[in-house]
């Protein structure tokens, strides 16, 4: 297993929020957490990144990624760790990235921090656009030149130029159009055949984690309440809750109108 | 949808109620300090006919034979160049300089709040007309402002009070106006359009109650600057005038004596400074209190 | 020519005309015409960001300016309304917005905040306003008591409902409803889509449902409208529209959708990203992503025109799109994801005549009619 979240507890002061006894991410494989919100999933990513501090939460528990205990470790260790192993981006894409900035300094600045000479960088930013279908040049350009779902792209693609061995997304498409949605999945599901990345999927869509995750976890109240393959969980739903949530998705039917 | 890690719901920027209110009071010592202080004053100026040890002397009363006396057990803090009694007009003198405060700040805020919220919420040329209006007011210096209409008018507490407040208005209405503006702008504005209300009630019951808050911060902290602007005035001799025991006043009279005199200065001088800061902390205080950033207590 | 109704048939209640609708430089609205039948009946605006389909609801309702064309509400043009006619019209046609959060004003209590409106249209006095405060909360599935609190105390999907209680307070005929679930749980979502259901058989209203959401549409709209760029692409009853379409747009964006049935269908991935607004493409605005452009699409803008019964589609090569040319449509027709769920498809919605009241499985648990006021509405 890539990244093993073992008996994780966050909470804040006596409240817990996340209590999560198992969950697993294995190499070339995508895993959506889905759930409502306040259920506990962002508070879960936060928690693998080791940053649940900074919105003072406390975390017990164990998560390893590839052996190694990540709970525990000093800021300076997790530094090592963040975005150079384990990667997150987030669901408004903006907030990544500094107005100020263009978005190839940015990238170029992540992948530069984790030790890449100026050289290398430049060529692994390259590199990494063109796996997310984007167009190198666009790195000259200022975040507000460029749309959410580029954005989106452009975060995943400093992913891949520090090759990432596991990226965290947290609601990534939430934002965007459909169309853009679907390129953004195309480049994850690329991203898990190509470069063997495993994906931690949080979502509040349901369709979404359907068509997207190998395996799926439902949580709720900051318990995961079920967990298996996308398929059968989505289709054959074993728990109520999961089974309400699925009643709730509204389809698009032949027999269209009220 | 990134759900927040603790939903509890967004404080409303309403005055806080009964329990949050003593816990921001418990949380914010200076302000309690401030509010009492100032509470004190307010009583002291109603109780100076009976507190006063010298009522008179708070008049047109003289001593010649009282004449510059040290502070002592009959006058606690000493008398001045006609042998009036300090502490009395001190202490009646509270009835002056603080209430041309709030009769300056009640006209800015009368003159400023509707210009204000009409120019922001409305927009457009009338919005432009009275900005640039207000302006020209802000353009000149405001101590310097207020001397010019203060001696241009009769030199009294009327004048002072008219002089100091044509130079505060502005800031109010520009305050107001950007509030307002801001809350336009806000869906719960949109909506009230698209159900049909009326523009003054929109106005009324919705701009201006929400745009008051940074306004009642600034009124607070506005009072000691207006105490300061009143008692600068009128140690120039632009506003309150013999007998009339203003603090300010009395600083002026009294600083041909300060060097072998202290006392007359330096207690008007501790009362404006005393005053003031009360009700700048009270300010300060309400302002983190009404604060909608700050985070609940968890 | 006009989307979203039948030629024959009772005259339109809102009869939007070639119109323009323009912020700077940006032509958000272009030329747009719709029809929207009196109730019941549902008209769906769908489209992503930049459609303008945001923009066609308010102009409707008279909220922005228009740069050109006309709208009219039961037959008289709302442009020029004014004083009591245009009261009159407010009250007639009302909106519920997207974002539940700030529509309600903070420093006011809900009962307040419904009443409000009756009193300032004389529809009540202050006393009959607070009574008919409570009816319509519980109409709108609400416990009466949430009169005395403020919209902090209550959940996003609980003002929702209360947004859309106070947009019925004034017994509107039309009701647009811009994207009213988007920013809701998937639950809180399926509440407020029976709830919209329901409204609309006991009131009989005409709604324009503006989503980006193809589900919803299908769920609650007779007729879809897929706008792109300020443009109409495509119109008609909504299952014929998205089941087989006519314009490569909708199929592109049927494609995109993800579903629950999860199947690796072929999608049509559209190349680039929406043009800029402020300088459209010559010819068709689509034609720079399209898959089946042609020289006649650079050169010549389409004209909404019909593609079949009651479909009108703005596409030189309509025809083959509906007869499955493109690689994504083969797919759609017929093969809709099928297979039962647990729970059936959307609590409360069938296609008979009177969607039932209540949904079978509402997920709060009470019965049909209340929310309690701990679970998500």
């Amino acid at each position: 297993m890539r990244l093993a979240i073992t008996g994780l507890q966050v909470s804040f002061g006596t409240r817990l929020v996340v209590d999560v006894a198992e969950l697993h991410v294995g190499a070339a494989e995508i895993v959506g957490l889905a759930g409502e919100s306040g259920s506990g999933k962002s508070m879960t990513t936060l928690a693998v990144l080791g940053l649940a501090h900074t919105v003072g939460a406390t975390v017990r528990g164990s998560i390893t990624l590839d052996g190694t205990e990540l709970t525990g470790l000093s800021q300076r260790e997790l530094r090592e760790v963040r975005g150079r192993r384990i990667a997150a981006i987030f669901q408004s894409p903006a907030t990544a990235f500094s107005p100020v900035f263009r978005v190839g300094s940015v990238v170029h600045r992540a992948l530069r921090l984790h030790g890449m000479t100026s050289g290398e960088a430049a060529g692994a930013a390259s590199r990494a656009m063109r796996q997310v279908l984007l167009s190198p040049r666009l790195l000259d350009r200022y975040p507000s030149q460029l749309s959410g779902g580029q954005l989106q792209r452009v975060a995943i693609a400093i992913a891949l130029g520090l090759r990432a061995e596991v990226l965290l997304a947290d609601e990534p498409t939430s934002a965007l159009d459909v169309t853009v949605q679907a390129e953004v999945l195309e480049v994850l599901r690329e991203l898990r055949e190509r470069d063997g990345m495993s994906v931690l999927f949080i979502s509040h869509d349901l369709a979404v984690v359907a068509e997207l995750c190998d395996r799926v976890a439902v949580m709720r109240q900051g318990r995961i309440v079920e967990e298996g393959p996308a398929g059968a969980v989505l289709s054959a739903p074993q728990d109520p809750y999961t089974a309400d949530l699925l009643a709730a998705v509204p389809v698009i039917r032949a027999e269209a109108g009220p | 949808m990134i759900e927040a890690p603790a939903p509890l719901p967004a404080q409303a920027t309403a005055l806080p109620r009964g329990e949050a209110l003593r816990r921001g009071l418990r949380a914010n010592p200076l302000l309690v300090l401030g509010a009492t202080a100032s509470l004190l004053i307010v009583v002291a100026a109603l109780l100076a006919p009976v507190v006063a040890p010298f009522p008179a002397d708070a008049g047109s009363a003289t001593h010649p034979f009282l004449v510059l006396r040290p502070p002592s057990a009959q006058h606690w803090f000493g008398t001045d160049d006609v042998g009036r009694d300090i502490a009395s007009r001190v202490l009646y003198g509270i009835r002056v300089s603080p209430v041309v405060a709030v009769f300056v700040l009640v006209i800015a805020s009368v003159i400023g709040i509707p210009l204000g919220a009409v120019a922001g919420y409305f927009g457009g040329w009338l919005d432009e007309t009275l900005m640039r209006v207000t302006d020209i007011f802000l353009a000149f210096p405001p101590l310097l402002l207020a001397l010019a209409f203060a001696t241009v008018l009769p030199p009294s507490l009327t004048s002072l009070v008219i002089a100091i407040a044509v130079t505060w208005w502005p800031w109010y209405t520009r305050l107001i106006r950007g509030q307002a503006a801001s809350v336009a702008g806000r869906p719960y504005v949109e909506a009230c359009r698209a159900l049909g209300l009326s523009p003054a009630r929109i106005l009324l019951r919705h701009v201006l109650p929400n745009s008051i808050t940074p306004l009642i911060v600034q009124v607070s902290l506005d009072f000691g600057g207006v105490i300061l602007t009143a008692s600068a005035l009128s140690f120039l001799g632009l506003g309150a005038q013999d007998p009339t025991p203003d603090w300010g006043l009395m600083v002026a009279e009294g600083q041909n004596y300060f060097t072998t005199a202290w006392w007359v200065v330096t207690f008007p001088g501790l009362a404006i400074l005393i005053t003031a800061f009360a009700f700048t902390l009270v300010g300060d205080g309400l302002r983190d209190l009404l604060d909608p950033k700050r985070t609940p207590p968890r | 020519m006009t989307a979203g109704a039948t030629e024959l048939g009772p005259p339109p209640l809102l009869d939007i005309s070639d119109l323009a609708v323009r912020f700077g430089p940006v032509r958000a609205v272009d030329g747009v015409s719709l029809r929207l039948s009196p109730g019941p009946c549902g008209l769906g605006l769908v489209g992503e960001s930049g459609s303008g389909k945001t923009t066609i609801g308010r102009a409707a309702l008279r909220l922005v300016r228009t740069a050109g064309g006309t709208i009219r509400f039961a037959g008289t043009d709302v442009a020029g309304l004014r004083g009591k006619a245009l009261q009159d019209f407010r009250r007639a046609a009302q909106i519920v917005f997207q974002d539940p959060d700030g529509v309600l004003d903070p420093r006011i209590r809900i009962g307040a905040t419904l009443g409000e409106v009756l009193v300032a249209h004389r529809m009540a006095g202050r006393r009959a306003a607070a009574e008919q405060a409570r009816a319509l909360l519980a109409e709108v599935g609400l416990d009466p008591a949430f009169t005395a609190r403020y919209p902090h105390q209550l959940s996003g999907g609980q003002r929702q409902r209360v947004s859309i209680a106070r947009a019925l307070s004034v017994r509107p005929r039309l009701l647009v409803l811009d994207e009213p679930t988007s920013a809701l749980d998937v639950r809180a979502q399926a509440a407020i889509l029976a709830l919209i259901g329901r409204l609309r058989a006991q009131r009989s209203l005409a709604y324009l449902l503006i989503t980006h959401n193809l589900a919803i549409v299908s769920e609650l709209c007779e007729q879809t409208a897929v706008l792109y760029l300020g443009r109409v692409a495509e119109s008609g009853p909504t299952g014929a529209v998205l089941g087989r379409p006519a314009h490569p747009y909708t199929v592109a964006l049927r494609s995109a959708v993800p579903e629950l049935g999860g199947t690796h269908r072929a999608r049509l991935v559209l190349p680039g990203e929406p043009p800029d607004p402020a300088r459209p493409p010559p010819g068709c605005v689509f034609h720079p992503r399209c898959p089946i452009a042609v020289d006649r699409c650079r050169a010549e803008v389409p004209v909404l025109r019909p593609v079949g019964p009651g479909r009108l589609a703005a596409c030189h090569r309509a025809e083959e799109v509906l007869a499955g040319a493109l690689p994504g449509a083969a797919l759609l027709g017929g093969a809709l994801p099928g297979g039962a769920l647990p729970g059936g498809a959307l609590p409360g919605a069938t296609p008979s005549a009177s969607p039932g009241p209540g949904p079978a499985s509402t997920a709060e648990g009470s019965p049909p009619g209340w929310t309690a006021a701990a679970p998500p509405a």
